[in-house]
């Protein structure tokens, strides 16, 4: 038989578990509630496995440094909070622009500013899509429970690493500090992706070129004697900067169509009594597990509810939300801001059902009652 | 045809390079390479970052591992590459103004550490890639675009800076006294720990014109006769000094080196397994 | 007497960008600005100390033998 192993978890502490089941030799961060337990661990962590921890200077310290250990070929992860999270949104595009794969963690809190440190909150969604300046795609995901966050954590390495890009892991407050039991898999259990490296000969070597059938360039890491440049500015398949508009293009495009061309795989939702629902709510995170129980009881009270729960936040599950809108004759998103994702849903699935939302910014939860209130008003 | 040291370690590709006639960047990245020549390293094991700015072009035009960055963070990258591949040779290339206004608390914060980085400024006292603005080392008094009555900021001494913030090896020398750069950055690059060497150049473009400093040939000059060798400016009395600036090295100390540390750690727990 | 070849000091032009730095400290006067562009002038006076090729911005002059 074999042996299995569970665990009672923080949520942060999963995050830190599951990075290093996928390949994490490097953290770099910034002390910040609610996301300071991910560095802690990280720190007590790290080295035991011959991974590195550095309490950087800033925020942007902390970006950066991971960026940089990726770039020499360490997977890297970071993790910060709200006002923390705008402050690394500088690196976040330059490991957009250089297909630097890296993961970052926020642990989302009442904003703007330093708004409630302590509170919850979900009102990075639009952060995390456009917060760093320019054209770009993104993925981010969204867990609803411990044992998730461990599943969606390993996910975003594979991600970073496959499609060479920054991944970011919005997580609740809640969440991040509930405690859960949780099986941990065993070795050869989960799925880990590493980025490709190249085989050619060092001279051959263009950073920059995807081969035919392939979805990203190859990544050499420095030291392993494909010496070659990484730069922010626009480049072409050499890694060197261009003015040239052609090939500025070319490079936009590619960034944004590697990550919105590969949805299929990308894109991941969860569905909740959704068969033969009549109305549907929309919500991820903590929110989304009030919203649960909402279904629940509107099913109780003879009201066919159903829950639709993005994983993957970015990119949009926009095909996933044309088929439910085309089968309820009413959407609601629940979110703990005044409608971030709602504005996206509406853009959808507006045109084939009505969409309401229920939002707050008070920093309390979202009750399940709430919800139920709010569908029966509706 | 380049001389054989171009060859060797420019990508030549990609030459000429983007900056003004005159301009020492090229004086302060050939004395780099030639430092690098000297020492014999293995261009593979070399990596250069550099932040934003005209300097910070350099990386570029260089044939190792090069990256770069975001403007002023070239230190931090190189903190993460240093800890994520502690056999390479990180240097940083960065500019006054990269250096010492937005990057200025990672500067503090690596030469804190002691991490096995060598940091060469290129300082020309101007932001020259946006054309001229007054920087953290422009003279008080001196001019910039937006300093057009004068500069009433007080100027960085950038070498007591690292020194203060805990840099193992501190120099300062210019791009007439070119051997002595070449020297500063080999003795920079052997120190096992964080080295600071400030390299004084000329941008006789923005910054010259601005300050009627003439060509770049009289940028030169000033900077010949008014840098004193540290041991001949120790000797100087406090009127004998006005004007003159310190050349030479003038810093040297023995701390443990972070990555090092860092990996004294590591090995207390994989003892015995 | 050995007459120095053109293999002595090398010139590139392409890459001379004329700022006259090379042409102000070498202390044997070999060199002059030229159209823009640095010229060896008097070849035979070159003692082949290198200060030209230690202070050229960029990389254009530089001695042949090394």
């Amino acid at each position: 038989m074999i042996e299995r192993n569970v665990k009672l978890m923080q949520g942060n502490e999963a995050c830190v578990e599951a990075a290093i089941t996928a390949g994490m030799k490097f953290y770099a961060g910034y002390p910040i509630t609610p996301s300071t337990e991910i560095a802690e661990i990280s720190a007590e962590r790290l080295p035991k496995v011959g991974g590195k921890f550095i309490q950087m200077e800033d925020e942007i310290a902390s970006i950066s440094a991971v960026i940089g250990a990726s770039i020499a070929g360490a997977k890297s992860m970071t993790a910060t909070s709200g006002p923390g999270f705008s402050l690394k949104q500088e690196g976040i595009g330059y490991a957009v622009i250089t297909e630097t794969p890296c993961v970052i963690v926020n642990v989302q809190r009442g904003g703007p500013s330093t708004g409630m440190p302590t509170a919850p909150g979900q009102g990075d969604i639009m952060q995390a899509r456009w917060g760093t300046h320019g054209d770009h795609s993104i993925i981010a995901l969204y867990p609803w429970s411990v044992k998730e966050i461990y599943y969606t954590t390993i996910k975003a390495f594979n991600l970073a690493e496959k499609y060479r890009t920054p991944v970011i892991l919005l997580l609740d407050e809640v969440i991040g500090h509930m405690r859960e039991s949780i099986e941990l898999p065993n070795e050869g259990e989960v799925e880990i992706y590493n980025r490709k490296k190249p085989t050619c000969l060092t001279e051959e070597y263009k950073p920059y070129k995807v081969k035919e059938g392939d979805i990203v360039p190859e990544m050499a890491g420095f030291g392993e004697g494909y010496r070659f440049h990484v730069t922010g500015l626009v480049h072409g398949e050499t890694g060197f900067p261009t003015n040239n508009g052609k090939i500025a293009e070319e490079l936009i495009r590619r960034l944004i169509g590697k990550i919105e061309d590969n949805k299929d795989d990308i894109v991941e939702t969860d569905e909740y009594l959704l068969d033969d629902a009549d109305i549907a709510i929309v919500a991820f995170g903590s929110t989304a597990r009030a919203a649960k129980s909402a279904v629940d009881t509107l099913r109780e009270e003879g009201i066919k509810a159903g829950l639709f729960r993005p994983i993957t936040i970015w990119p949009l599950a926009d095909k996933p939300l044309v088929e439910l809108a085309k089968k309820v004759s009413r959407i609601v998103v629940v979110e703990m801001n005044l409608g971030q994702y709602y504005l996206e849903v509406d853009r959808v699935a507006g045109k084939y059902t009505k969409v309401d939302r229920f939002g707050r910014v008070n920093g309390d939860l979202i009750t399940p009652q709430e919800i139920v209130d709010f569908v029966k008003e509706v | 045809m380049p001389s054989q040291l171009v060859k060797e370690y420019f990508r030549t590709e990609n030459l000429p390079h983007i900056w003004c006639p005159g301009c020492g960047n090229g004086i302060v990245t050939r004395a780099i390479v030639k430092a690098i020549d000297n020492l014999g390293l293995n261009k593979d094991e070399i990596c250069v970052v550099s932040g934003i700015g005209c300097s910070s072009r350099a990386s570029g035009y260089l044939d190792f591992n090069t990256v770069h960055t975001t403007h002023g963070r070239a230190l931090a990258f190189a903190t993460g590459i240093k800890l994520a591949k502690p056999n390479l040779n990180v240097i940083v290339i960065t500019g006054d103004g990269d250096a010492s206004a937005i990057g200025g608390n990672h500067l503090i914060h690596a030469a804190r550490r002691n991490i096995d980085i060598t940091t060469i400024v290129f300082n020309n006292n101007t932001y020259g890639m946006t054309g001229g603005q007054y920087s953290p080392t422009t003279p008080t008094g001196d001019k910039g675009t937006t300093a057009p009555f004068g500069n009433i900021d007080t100027n960085f001494d950038l070498c007591e800076l690292a020194k203060a913030a805990g840099a193992t090896y501190v120099s300062r020398s210019t791009i007439f006294t070119t051997n002595m750069l070449i020297k500063q950055v080999e003795n920079g690059i052997k120190n096992k720990g964080f080295s600071f060497i400030e390299a004084l150049t000329t941008c006789p473009t923005y910054y010259g014109r601005k300050n009627r400093k003439g060509e770049a040939v009289d940028m030169m000059v000033y900077l010949k006769e008014n840098a004193i060798n540290i041991a001949a400016y120790d000797k100087l009395s406090e009127e004998q000094r006005e004007g003159k600036f310190v050349v030479g090295e003038i810093y040297k100390s023995n701390r443990p080196e972070y990555t090092e540390e860092y990996q004294r750690i590591i090995d207390s727990f994989s003892k015995g397994v | 007497m050995s007459t120095k070849t053109q293999a002595s000091l090398i010139v590139e032009k392409n890459w001379c960008k004329g700022c006259g730095i090379c042409v102000a400290f070498c202390p044997k006067n070999v060199l002059e600005i030229k159209d823009g562009k640095v010229n060896i002038k008097d070849l035979e006076s070159c003692i082949e100390c290198g200060q030209c090729e230690l202070r050229c911005p960029d990389f254009a002059i530089y001695l042949g033998g090394k």
